[in-house]
């Protein structure tokens, strides 16, 4: 403790350091166990996988969530945060991946309302006088006038670190701060945030996905996986080699079948072919540039990626959620746009992560789900009319063979488990023969034996010929089930590999992109 | 031809379109002032069609009582905070949607108010007088044209005041931001609730106003044919002002003016196609609002809490 420091007012870059930070959400451990400190002008970047606590992490720092166990110190101090409003007050400021404005307010009004305690009255010409001296200080530009709700992504994220700024934040926390951004405006916003911290007017955690971004603005890293402290390291002194491996673990394959157990993958024609695919994302900009790739009976192919580098776009355009822009995808040899038609036609399933979310309807019973790929087939269905009998039959069959616990067929799916809506749709998805699975993340946020369930249904419908295409963001689950690995990286695969020859490190610097290989052979 | 009409010839069509825009206009102007604060706030009632008669009878029934047409202006607008307070506190709960208890609020005012109405079907309540703006002119056309009601004065000053307010005052930027963002309200501490209560509360006291502007002033009585929409009319102008105080103004008063030319021309003598312009202002909606369409932003300007929006 230096008592000198206490008397000055606190203001400028503030120092965090967290200890032994645990929070649980049920059974789960969202985090458990973590430290790190963040010096006063710091730029730390927090890396690890989805689900790996990062944000869990965060929101403890902000007031949403108050930690199981462990201590926060600000500057040296003990200090409690239960809810946004104290965190506000210790000078800690967020940054969201989704937007806090509002929208029809124009980004003056937005900036002026965050100030909190407004008078009565506006003094518009105090305020704007005030915001032109505070827009003098920054390197870019913003259009003070518009609604915030007609702003292009980019101008949005701008607004809401300029909003951080303008409160006069002693820590920023930014989670994902450039997922929205272009390379060039990613680069204005950090550098501006780098340059206030490297001035010690502010500390900065950053959490992202990003190796590029680590290695040109990062201090120090700390990387979490699975809820647990995996490394620390000063970003001069790691290669982002290094920090790869620490993100993703050094695997050691379980594999669930011995590979030479496995039956040969026949020859044969391409079951999926995708040529030259390009999509866009949510926001306009180009994820998926040029994609080709082939899938062939018999195979998993798995692809392999930091989240965020198109995979889910990739998983979209297969299943029919999102257009593609351009290029072909060919199934069994004839062109394919996801229509439910199609799907029946090429026997084409699918299991997206997130399974309550995108391959069932909450509201609906279990067996109005189990039913949802073949309702207006027969049996199920006869010139229009459903034959609820057989559907209830069916649904019967389902829950047994694949022992879904639920209380009936006629419990809404929602009020099941994440492991036993997972196997639900398993059923309906692999009761049938299938020519072409598509999964992404299928054993995410389940339990050890769902995920073991899982993988050997996969397994199975590999066994019986069906083309799968895997897409994981945990390594060790690629590696045991897939044939084939492709890596993807800024919407474009930039490597691929004979699973049973694969090598971790080489995957993860792939996976770091153009960046990471760039140094790596420099 | 009427004689006056000599006087100043055709001129008399602009004057008389003036005239009527103002007097059409003031109900419309009023309800739809109510219903935007209320909006802004991000709700919606559909019920100002049923607080505006309950205005007219209850501002009607206690200016006969009481002799004092204010006191019935007053009276009409505190039947309407009652039912805004009731519209406000009903769409507080949860799983309630504004749109239905809207539509049950227009039926049981208009309900309500015929049937407590009855008895003031004949006696004859005192009239809100007008202000004369004509004294400066011989013409006795344009004299009788500047004869303008207080209420429209109030309801324009308060378009500005309202237009002033949701920039400049605290309260003003409040709704704004309950009415577009709960997540931010709740971020920055602002009451979500209450703050909309308060401004459905605000609403229906102007549609109450706007009542007692029918029945003590044009058409300046009290049966149950009285309204025929202009609540629901109002509410409609509302989104096609883009929720904006002012817009309202000139929304009401091309609205009102349009509504005038039929009976301005049948007064000059043109008696053909009367209906046709009596159907005007709805044809001029129409075409304002394919004309104003744009194809990525339907709906610009609307608060984004707005159950009419919300995705």
């Amino acid at each position: 403790m230096k008592p000198i420091e206490l008397l000055q007012p606190a203001s400028g870059a503030l120092d965090l350091e967290i200890l032994g930070l645990s929070k649980h959400f049920g059974d789960v451990a969202a985090l458990d166990d973590v430290s790190l400190h963040i010096p006063a002008g710091s730029f730390h970047a927090l890396l690890g996988e989805n689900g790996a606590g990062k944000s869990t992490l965060v929101k403890c720092l902000v007031g949403y969530y108050t930690a199981d166990k462990g201590t926060v110190l600000v500057d040296q101090r003990e200090v409690e945060i239960p809810t946004p409003r104290e965190a506000s007050k210790l000078g800690i400021g967020m940054v969201y991946q989704h937007f806090t404005l509002v929208p029809s307010m124009t980004v003056a009004e937005n900036l002026v309302i965050a100030r909190g305690a407004l008078p009565a009255l506006l003094n518009w010409r105090e305020e704007r006088a005030r915001l032109a001296a505070f827009m003098e200080t920054l390197p870019f530009k913003l259009p003070l006038d518009k609604p915030a709700g007609g702003l292009a992504a980019g101008e949005k994220q701008k607004v809401e670190i300029i909003k951080q700024l303008y409160l006069q934040r002693r820590l920023l926390i930014l989670d994902e701060p450039t997922s929205v951004l272009t390379l060039d405006e990613a680069d204005e916003a950090l550098g501006l945030i780098k340059q206030l911290a490297r001035n010690q007017q502010l500390s900065v955690l950053i959490i992202t996905h990003k190796f590029r971004e680590v290695s040109a603005y990062a201090d120090a890293v700390t990387v979490l996986r699975r809820g647990r402290y995996a490394g620390h390291g000063k970003v001069a002194e790691l290669t982002v080699d290094q920090m790869a491996e620490m993100m993703v673990g050094s695997a050691v394959a379980r594999d669930a079948a011995p590979r030479a157990n496995r039956p040969a993958i026949p020859e044969g024609a391409a079951r999926l072919r995708i040529q030259q695919l390009t999509a866009l994302g949510d926001h306009g900009l180009p994820v998926l540039k040029n994609i080709d790739l082939s899938v062939y009976p018999g195979e998993i192919l798995g692809i392999a990626g930091v989240s965020g580098n198109g995979q889910k776009a990739l998983i979209e355009v297969l299943i029919g959620q999102r257009e593609k822009s351009g290029g072909k995808v060919q199934v069994h040899g004839k062109d394919y746009s996801g229509r439910r038609a199609e799907l029946a036609l090429c026997k084409v399933n699918s299991l997206p992560e997130e399974p309550l979310r995108n391959a069932c309807v909450g509201n609906l019973s279990v067996a109005d789900n189990l039913a949802l790929r073949n309702y207006d087939q027969p049996p199920l269905a006869r010139s229009g009319w459903i034959n609820w009998r057989a559907l209830r039959a069916q649904a019967k069959t389902y829950v047994e063979n694949f022992r879904i616990k639920t209380d009936g067929i006629d419990a809404k799916i929602q009020t099941l488990s994440g492991g036993n809506v997972q196997r639900a749709v398993l059923a309906r998805e692999l009761s049938h023969p299938v020519d072409l699975l598509i999964v992404a993340n299928p054993v995410f946020g389940l339990d050890f034996n769902a995920v073991a369930e899982t993988h050997s249904r996969l397994l199975a419908a590999r066994a019986q010929g069906t083309a799968i295409l895997l897409v994981s963001e945990d390594l060790d689950e690629l590696l045991e089930l897939s044939d084939r690995i492709v890596v993807m990286s800024e919407g474009e695969i930039v490597f691929e590999v004979d699973a049973a020859h694969a090598d971790i490190r080489e995957l993860g610097r792939h996976m770091a992109g153009s960046h990471a290989l760039a140094e790596a052979t420099a | 031809m009427s004689t006056a009409g000599a006087t100043i010839g055709w001129w008399g069509v602009p004057l008389a379109v003036l005239a009527g825009a103002i007097r059409v206009s003031t109900p419309y102007l009023l309800v739809s002032l109510g219903e935007c604060i209320t909006e802004k706030s991000g709700r919606i009632n559909l019920g100002l069609e049923g607080v505006l008669i309950m205005g007219a009878m209850a501002g009607y029934a206690t200016a006969f009582a009481t002799g004092s047409p204010w006191a019935g202006v007053l009276a009409a607008g505190l039947v309407g905070a009652v039912f805004g307070l009731l519209h406000g506190l009903l769409c507080s709960l949860k799983r309630v949607n504004d749109i239905a208890i809207g539509i049950s609020i227009m039926l049981l005012g208009t309900g309500l108010a015929f049937f407590l109405g009855k008895p003031f079907v004949q006696p004859q309540a005192p009239m809100l007088s007008s202000i004369s703006f004509g004294f400066w002119s011989d013409s006795t056309q344009i004299q009788s044209a500047l004869q303008i009601n207080p209420l429209f004065i109030l309801g324009a000053v308060l378009a500005f005041a309202l237009h002033f307010a949701f920039r400049h005052t605290r309260l003003g930027l409040q709704v704004r931001i309950v009415g577009d963002s709960e997540d931010a309200a709740r971020a920055l501490g602002y009451p979500v609730l209450p703050t909309r209560i308060v401004a459905t509360v605000v609403g229906g006291f102007l549609a109450g106003v706007g009542g007692a502007f029918l029945s003590l002033y044009y058409p300046g009585s009290w049966n149950e044919g009285l309204s025929s929409g202009q609540g629901i009319i109002a509410v409609a102008l509302v989104i096609f002002a883009r929720w904006e105080p002012l817009r309202c103004l000139w929304a009401s008063l091309l609205f009102g003016g349009a509504s005038a030319l039929g009976p301005a021309l049948q007064a000059m003598g043109v008696s053909s196609g009367y209906y046709l312009f009596n159907a005007a202002p709805y044809a001029l909606t129409l075409g304002i609002l394919i004309a104003s369409w744009t194809p990525n932003r339907a709906l610009s300007g609307a608060p984004g809490e707005l159950s009419l929006v919300r995705q």
